[in-house]
């Protein structure tokens, strides 16, 4: 009885061919969304909260479906060092679900802490705090291969096009080519170019295409629901805050004195207002790297949690009634169908917006001293609306 | 809250991953790419440019082409009219010059005319002068057979001298 709604939406789905493609395409976020939290308990109730946590944070297992003990999931590596005791390296399967001490380390709220037993149940366990407190966690997680899987499809992706660009040379683009042509224009001519100036851009361009493609790409993976997409990683602020510190110190060392000038001491600006504006300026540094690093991870994020979120409505009215469930999956999915379709435009828009305020703000710190600066801050300040 | 923390882990797969890739794709993906690019679009704007200088040749070479029929329909023209003031001032020297000669044959004629005219007048005369002599001498003759005739006569002529 403890995936009743899933095995009762499914079995009534077969009537409608539509509603039973729909189904498949949505299964694994469907049976992830009936997992883990109920432990076995056949009357457990239906946690949303929790579901959705568990589908956007990163783990050390990629799991497909099933719940508790019968649930089915790829192991991961788990990698761990600590100067204490050393580097250690063993597949998550080890844990057994979270519920195994394994070699001094156990699974608590997703994250490895070191125990000071060597095995037997994690519940029991009790923590060794200084070595937790010590340990570097670089284990293959979800978030780290889904990283490995969008490198490896961009990797081919460009090395590919690269070639073709190679062997027809001279010639219309083809295939892949095509696809991939306009948007790397689009990158060069309409952020790089624009936003950096003829003389500049070049130097930053395979930064920015670079970034540009990597964030699409994951964008979109986070859309597809099964293996090996589906990890939240644009929408993981580990990632947009590495981004955005590259970015960061883009800025940083390639700032001229031009760009510092007007930092510290806006010229044209009386002595007493500068004491103003001054730490706002030193502080807008700072924010420009955090605003993008929250702007991408908060939009991916909250599109997943939207997603989720109305697949949760199906089971909680589900352990009301089959029938309810079933009845508010029709209008579930319409609405996830519905904002997957604003998610490929959100996935692309945040990959825009990223890579042209990232080149807005690289573009001020590299300008020239006889530029308009007033029409740059409007530049960078009409950004900011985005 | 778990969500916004960052983790150490996935920074530094990032970090490896993405400069992985930043370097690899910057050493042999988009200097081939945008250097193709760069590439495609000077051939396509030279190829435009070239495309203009032959239109613009080509309206100069019909330009030209156009003044040359000028020119050629001009001097056409020019023959053509010289032609024609050639033919007309050969049909009028001839116009003159028959009329001038048909004036000299009957200006001759006249003047022969007027000659024979003339010839045959006084000869005219001359046998009427000669005939009247001849008639006049057998009238008076006749006339001054007896003196009674001579005197009426000479008397006759009398008075006319004295009405004189």
């Amino acid at each position: 009885m403890k995936s009743l709604p899933i095995a009762y939406l499914l079995k009534i789905s077969k009537v409608n061919q539509l509603f039973s493609l729909l189904f498949f395409i949505l299964f694994s976020t469907a049976a992830y969304a009936g997992g883990e939290g109920h432990e076995g308990h056949a009357e457990a109730k239906f946690d949303p909260g929790k579901m959705i946590t568990d589908h956007i944070t990163d783990a050390h297992d990629w799991h497909l479906w099933g719940e508790g003990h019968s649930s089915v999931s790829i192991p991961l590596p788990v990698i761990v060092y600590s100067s204490a005791r050393g580097l250690d390296v063993f597949m998550s399967s080890a844990f057994h679900h979270g519920e195994d001490v394994h070699n001094g380390y156990a699974l608590r709220d997703k994250k490895i802490i070191a125990v000071n037993e060597m095995s037997g149940p994690a519940a029991t366990a009790t923590e060794d705090a200084t070595v937790t407190a010590g340990l570097w966690d670089i284990s293959i997680t979800k978030n780290v291969v889904s990283l490995f899987v969008s490198m490896i499809i961009l990797l081919i992706m460009f090395m590919s096009v690269a070639k073709a660009y190679t062997a027809r040379k001279g010639q219309a683009p083809k295939g892949l080519q095509s696809l991939i042509e306009p948007l790397v224009i689009f990158v060069r001519d309409d952020i790089a170019k624009a936003s950096i100036g003829e003389k500049k851009y070049m130097k930053f361009l395979p930064y920015l295409l670079t970034a540009f493609f990597f964030i699409w790409l994951n964008n979109l993976l986070g859309l597809v629901p099964i293996f090996p997409g589906g990890a939240n990683l644009t929408g993981s602020i580990s990632i947009t805050m590495t981004l955005a510190v590259i970015t960061f110190i883009l800025v940083l060392i390639n700032g001229n004195k031009h760009y510092w000038h007007h930092i510290f001491a806006m010229p044209g600006v009386p002595t007493w207002v500068l004491f103003l504006l001054t730490p706002i300026e030193i502080l807008g540094v700072f924010l420009r790297p955090f605003v993008l690093m929250i702007r991408l991870f908060a939009n991916i994020t909250a599109g997943h949690i939207i997603a989720l979120s109305f697949f949760s409505l199906i089971f909680i009215f589900g352990q009301m009634s089959a029938g309810a469930g079933f009845g508010v999956a029709i209008f579930s999915i319409a609405f996830t169908v519905f904002m997957t379709c604003l998610e490929l435009l959100v996935a692309f828009l945040q990959a825009y917006v990223f890579t042209l305020l990232s080149a807005i703000y690289i573009g001020a710190a590299v300008e020239e001293a006889h530029h308009d600066t007033h029409d740059h801050d409007a530049k960078v300040e009409e950004a900011h609306i985005i | 809250m778990e969500l916004v923390k960052p983790a150490f882990g996935l920074i530094f797969w990032m970090c490896v991953s993405f400069f992985t890739i930043l370097f690899i794709l910057k050493k042999f993906a988009w200097p081939v790419i945008l250097k193709s690019l760069d590439e495609r679009e000077r051939s396509i704007a030279d190829a435009l440019n070239a495309a203009q200088r032959a239109k613009e040749e080509m309206a100069n070479l019909k330009a030209d082409n156009e003044k040359l029929l000028q020119e050629a329909r001009n001097q056409r023209d020019l023959i053509l009219k010289e032609a024609r003031d050639a033919k007309d001032s050969i049909i009028n020297d001839a116009k003159t010059k028959a009329t001038e000669e048909a004036d000299r044959l009957r200006r001759i004629a006249r003047e022969e005319i007027q000659n024979e005219k003339m010839a045959a007048i006084t000869e005219l005369k001359n046998q009427v002068a000669t005939l009247s002599i001849q008639i006049a001498e057998k009238v008076i003759r006749q006339q001054l057979s007896t003196d009674d005739k001579q005197k009426t006569l000479v008397n006759d002529l009398l008075k006319d001298v004295k009405m004189n």
